[in-house]
């Protein structure tokens, strides 16, 4: 009974979800807007590079490589955490249904997950666009048929749901903090971006920083995707000593423990929001 | 005794100066009563502009460039307000149904949003110092500033026309539903790209030649492309610059002109049509 009632909740919630990212439009200036967005993002990085390469810096072009695909693998973690935590915000203040979904017979947790997997497949959208873009304009040497597609699948799943679980503590936190506080999400990202080695090699950072981005599963996680892809590869990541088998068994595990703090965040927010009567604040600043 | 004669009806200047005032207050005083913002607003968002830094330090950029990204990244500050605190706040106002209370009021929409600006310029200001301290504490990049006088007409009238910019927007977020939100989220890396937030926006021309050229030219439209470029040639000196400082300096004086005539005409226009159409108190579209 619970589980058919969960299934019914994270398919409408994933339906919900997907209609409040998409019905805003028409399909075309929808496809445009999720299209521009990414692209532009990267076309920066790629303006950076050619200005300084053109003016006589490093012109390694494994290192474009590197930070192009990081970049677009990037997105996943920046819009899901970004989404997770905006759902609190949304369904509390705009929406003002936060209330009734707490009263509701639904798994709150079960909807969370719901709405996020829509964000997911907007998100997936985007960074197959971006790829698209740099191997057809760009010059990004992606080999479709040399890519280990299952370690690939694997690699993602895992990911995905390292970031989903971040997703969720940030969420437990937004339980507490007003609409405007989007800088916290934009922060948790700029650690990830900061110390994950997305948009450059992480041995460029000092000794502390790179201690802290092995602490990260999300550095496993791209470090594992661009060795799948086999793009960026060369560049001094300080992660060539470790191999695939121990970097995918670093972030299966590191993922699982992260998972359940998230989990413990999650509910600790949601408890404290219930007991101090957070559930349906509006911070109309 | 009747109410007109214990109440003294306030000049139209001093009613619209009590009304910015009173617009600015919850939102200098809200952050007070949200503490978490002071670190979430101003030590995370350094990570991403970090991030950056790092990434010309991979390039082996001439040190310039890192003072770039500083300045660049203080400014994404002032973008963002405009964007969500002051172009999509009247969507949110809307939503929130205090629109309404804003249109029966005997006071001047202007100075709404000109207390809006304030309040909102206000925080962003933290936030772009603390981006600044951060580049020259952290990364220790030299700042030296060699035309103060410029400098501040270029200040001051980048935030004029980028606040006057944003009440433009405002007015059309007024008729708008989720489009406004989405229009936001649009208008966010693809401006970070087109005006340069972190590379001098002449890179377009040394990278494209004459349509490069244009491009930039198209961009100042958006008035932190010229006030970027001019703060960075107060900073570092005309080498990287897009056009000569006085130019640059002209041409925000004309676009404050412009943006601030147009959001009057604006928003008397779209609170018209918002009224006939019946949408100023459309909520959840």
């Amino acid at each position: 009974m619970a589980m058919s009632m969960n299934r019914r909740v994270f398919k409408w919630s994933t339906w919900l979800g997907w209609q409040l990212e998409s019905n805003w439009t028409d399909p075309f200036p929808f496809i445009i807007y999720s299209i521009a967005k990414p692209i532009a993002g990267s076309l920066i990085l790629v303006v950076m590079y050619s200005i300084i390469a053109g003016i006589g810096g490093q012109t390694d072009i494994g290192l474009f490589h590197y930070m192009y695909v990081s970049n677009a693998f990037f997105m996943f973690v920046a819009q899901v955490l970004f989404g997770i935590t905006w759902v609190i915000h949304d369904d509390r203040e705009h929406y003002r249904t936060l209330k009734y979904l707490y009263i509701s017979p639904s798994n709150f947790f079960v909807y969370m997950m719901g709405r996020t997997i829509s964000k997911l497949l907007v998100t997936t959208l985007a960074v197959i666009v971006t790829m698209a873009f740099g191997v057809f304009f760009l010059g990004v040497p992606l080999d479709i048929l040399g890519v280990n597609w299952l370690l690939f699948i694997v690699v993602m799943f895992i990911g995905l749901a390292c970031v989903m679980s971040f997703g969720l503590a940030l969420a437990g936190l937004s339980f507490l903090t007003a609409k405007h506080s989007m800088g916290m999400n934009e922060g948790v990202a700029g650690i990830f971006y900061m110390f994950c080695g997305v948009i450059f090699p992480i041995s460029i950072l000092p000794a502390w920083g790179i201690s802290l981005a092995k602490v990260l599963p999300v550095t496993y996680w791209l470090e594992l995707i661009r060795r799948t892809l086999d793009l960026g590869v060369g560049i001094d990541t300080a992660l060539a000593g470790i191999s695939t088998v121990d970097s995918l068994w670093i972030l299966s595990i590191s993922t699982i423990v992260f998972a359940i703090i998230s989990v413990g965040i999650f509910k600790l927010g949601d408890y404290v929001a219930r007991s101090r009567g957070l559930i349906d604040m509006t911070t109309a600043y | 005794m009747k109410f007109e004669e214990e109440y003294e009806k306030p000049s139209w200047m001093v009613m619209n100066m009590r009304t910015a005032f009173g617009r600015a207050y919850p939102r200098i005083i809200g952050v007070n009563r949200e503490p978490s913002w002071v670190f979430f607003d101003t030590f995370f968002p350094i990570l991403a502009i970090a991030a950056y830094i790092y990434v010309y330090t991979a390039l082996q950029a001439p040190p310039q460039y890192l003072g770039y990204v500083v300045i660049g990244g203080a400014m994404t500050a002032y973008w963002m307000n405009v964007l969500w605190g002051m172009a999509a706040q009247l969507y949110w106002e809307k939503e929130m149904g205090n629109l309404e209370l804003y249109m029966v009021a005997p006071i001047s929409r202007m100075a709404i949003m000109a207390g809006m600006a304030i309040g909102g310029m206000f925080t962003s200001t933290v936030r772009a110092v603390t981006t600044i301290l951060a580049g020259v504490f952290i990364f220790g990049i030299t700042l030296t500033l060699e035309e103060p006088l410029m400098f501040i007409g270029i200040f001051i009238f980048t935030m004029t026309a980028l606040y006057g910019m944003g009440m433009m927007f405002a007015s059309l977020y007024m008729m708008w539903g989720r489009e406004a939100w989405h229009m936001s989220n649009l208008l966010t890396e693809p401006i970070y790209l087109v005006s340069g937030f972190y590379f001098p926006v002449k890179g377009f021309q040394f990278l494209m030649g004459d349509p490069g050229f244009w491009l930039a030219v198209g961009a100042s439209i958006i008035p932190v492309t010229l006030g970027l470029d001019g703060m960075r040639q107060c900073f570092f000196g005309p080498g990287d610059g897009f056009l000569p400082l006085w130019v640059e300096l002209v041409c925000l004086i004309i676009l404050t002109v412009i943006f601030l005539i147009l959001a009057r005409f604006s928003l008397s226009y779209m609170e018209n049509l918002a009224k006939k159409e019946g949408r100023l108190t459309l909520k959840w579209q």
